[in-house]
């Protein structure tokens, strides 16, 4: 199967060079053959799911609890401003 | 040439706590992330757990626009990269959602259909700002993970008057339920019209979004602006690109945005920590009978049952506490022999204010005041000349100023009327007899 390599990487906001692209280009498509194995698994009678836990209905009460504090928010990020997250200029 | 217009509009919930964690909802004037916590700022290994009253809300809000509500529902991740987003993906509903196939019916008779509604999460809020010398984006993660509901019309639309009245109606009905304070300049409420121009009456194969619209009238001028731009590209014999435009209040025009990524590509999949949500027909049977009486019965009521005219019934009805306010009242004025008309004559022009007055206040009000009026002017007219050439000095007293005999003057009419009456009414007789 043909993978556009730039178009995935696009969307998975990674930078890749143009070796990369070659390399990634026939593992991807290799991993793509062999998940396509599994469609000659017999599946008649089989409901479709996308869920084995066999849980349901797991909710929660509209109930608040404690949060962090903005510094203990903040903490990880590389960079901030007056308590908020600070990124290069979007849009 | 026929404008095909369909909607997008995300109400945001008022619940105590968020979407899928215990942080409070409330954003509004909040310091900036100090209401977050592991889950909605995305953190590896928080587990997300649905909102059980969020969820009803939205089941809620389907079964009022009527809509089918499916047993089983799922909630599925939307994968894009933007950094109000921290997990890189949306909690959202892709081919399961709570709700399907409703319709709002609008007051020309015309149905809008409904595809679907649905619950997801709301992203965090960006703001543009300039440090030091750098042009920075900076992000405010309090409103990350706040229920969102989003109500997908077909492409009923071909006009931006109905699409305000839509708005409007769907507003109410929101605020009825009282599942949102549906404030467009707050954002908590917030709409995406695509619009496009048939040739032949058939599906055009292009779209245009536009965003940046927070207000009802915005909306109206967005769409007028987008259909008028279309029709002269189309006389062009040319045909408009698939875009996302936003609306410049400033300019008065829609202009082109740079599109986020490529947006049919969200690579929606089933969120794997979330296990499905089945319904027994029980459960939204207890839904159904949540759901108040909503303004369109209610205006129906009014004008068929009670029969007052169709305006005001609208009027009245346009607020729930104004209508249940209403309705007391005209329970307890049946008693009184006073009509439901009259109730709302006074409730909608004599500035009623229904949160410092009980309906049986107003009841006894109305009859105070609303006897007279009915007696013709003839008859006030002889019982004030009468009265005047009865009472010789009290007419002289009144014309050489002294105003407190004119309260003499006015019981002496009304005895002799025997009815109790507006004394206006007395007074401009008396003043018209004395000139
Ligand atoms: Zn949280």
């Amino acid at each position: 199967m043909k993978i556009n390599v730039k178009h995935v990487a696009k969307l998975a906001n990674l930078p890749i060079s143009k070796e990369e692209e070659k390399k990634l280009e026939s593992q991807l498509s290799e991993i793509l053959d062999y998940v396509e194995k599994l469609n000659s698994v017999i599946t008649k009678g089989v409901e479709i799911t996308s869920q084995i836990t066999g849980l349901e209905n797991v909710v929660r009460e509209d109930k608040t609890e404690s949060c962090l504090t903005q510094k203990e928010a903040l903490s990880n990020a590389k960079n901030t401003h007056d308590g908020l997250y600070k990124v290069k200029k979007i849009l | 040439m026929k404008s095909v217009i369909g909607l997008e509009v995300h109400v945001e919930l008022k619940t105590k706590s968020k979407m899928f964690c215990g942080c409070p909802a409330d954003y509004f004037g909040k310091k900036p992330n100090t209401h977050t916590c592991p889950v909605c700022l995305g953190l590896p290994g928080a587990l997300p757990v649905p909102n059980k009253t969020a969820i009803q809300w939205c089941v809620m809000l389907g079964l009022a626009l009527n809509c089918k509500i499916p047993l089983t529902s799922k909630f599925d991740r939307k994968n894009y990269f933007y950094p109000d987003l921290p997990k890189g993906y949306q909690i959202s509903q892709y081919d399961e959602p709570f709700c399907l196939k409703g319709s709002l019916k609008l007051d020309n008779g015309k149905v809008i259909k409904i595809r679907r509604v649905h619950m997801e999460e709301d992203t965090g809020k960006l703001i543009h700002a300039t440090v030091g010398n750098e042009d920075v984006s900076l992000i405010d993660l309090n409103r990350s993970g706040v229920p969102l509901v989003e109500i997908v019309t077909e492409p009923d639309f071909d006009n931006s008057k109905d699409v305000k009245e839509y708005l409007q109606k769907l507003q109410q009905i929101v605020r009825y339920l009282a599942i949102s304070d549906a404030d467009m300049e707050k954002g908590d409420m917030r709409l995406e019209p695509n619009i496009s121009i048939s040739k032949d009456g058939s599906l055009p194969s292009y779209k245009v979004e536009v965003k940046n619209i927070n207000s009802f009238r915005f909306a109206e001028k967005a769409i007028d602006y987008e259909i008028k731009r279309q029709l002269e590209i189309l006389k062009n014999n040319e045909t408009p690109i698939q875009e996302t435009r936003g609306w410049d209040e400033k300019k008065q025009k829609t202009v082109s945005q740079r599109t986020k990524e490529e947006a049919s590509d969200y690579r929606y999949f089933p969120e794997p920590d979330i296990p499905p949500i089945r319904w027994t027909q029980k459960q939204l049977e207890g839904f159904r009978k949540q759901i108040p009486e909503l303004p369109h019965f209610k205006v129906q009521k009014y004008e068929n049952e009670l029969k007052i005219k169709v305006s005001d019934a609208i009027r009245v009805s346009e607020n729930i506490e104004v209508a249940q306010f209403f309705e007391k009242t005209v329970k307890i004025g049946s008693k009184h022999n006073v009509s439901p008309q009259s109730v709302a004559n006074f409730l909608l022009n004599k500035g009623v204010n229904t949160s410092n007055i009980t309906p049986a206040e107003l009841i006894k009000t109305i009859i105070s005041t609303s006897t007279y009026a009915t007696i013709d002017n003839s008859k006030i007219k002889k019982a004030v000349e009468k009265v005047l050439r009865e009472n010789p000095k009290a007419l002289n007293d009144l014309r050489v100023g002294k105003t407190q005999t004119l309260q003499f003057l006015i019981g002496k009419t009304m005895a002799e009327i025997k009815e109790k009456i507006d004394t206006k009414i007395i007074i401009e007789e008396i003043n018209r007899q004395t000139k």
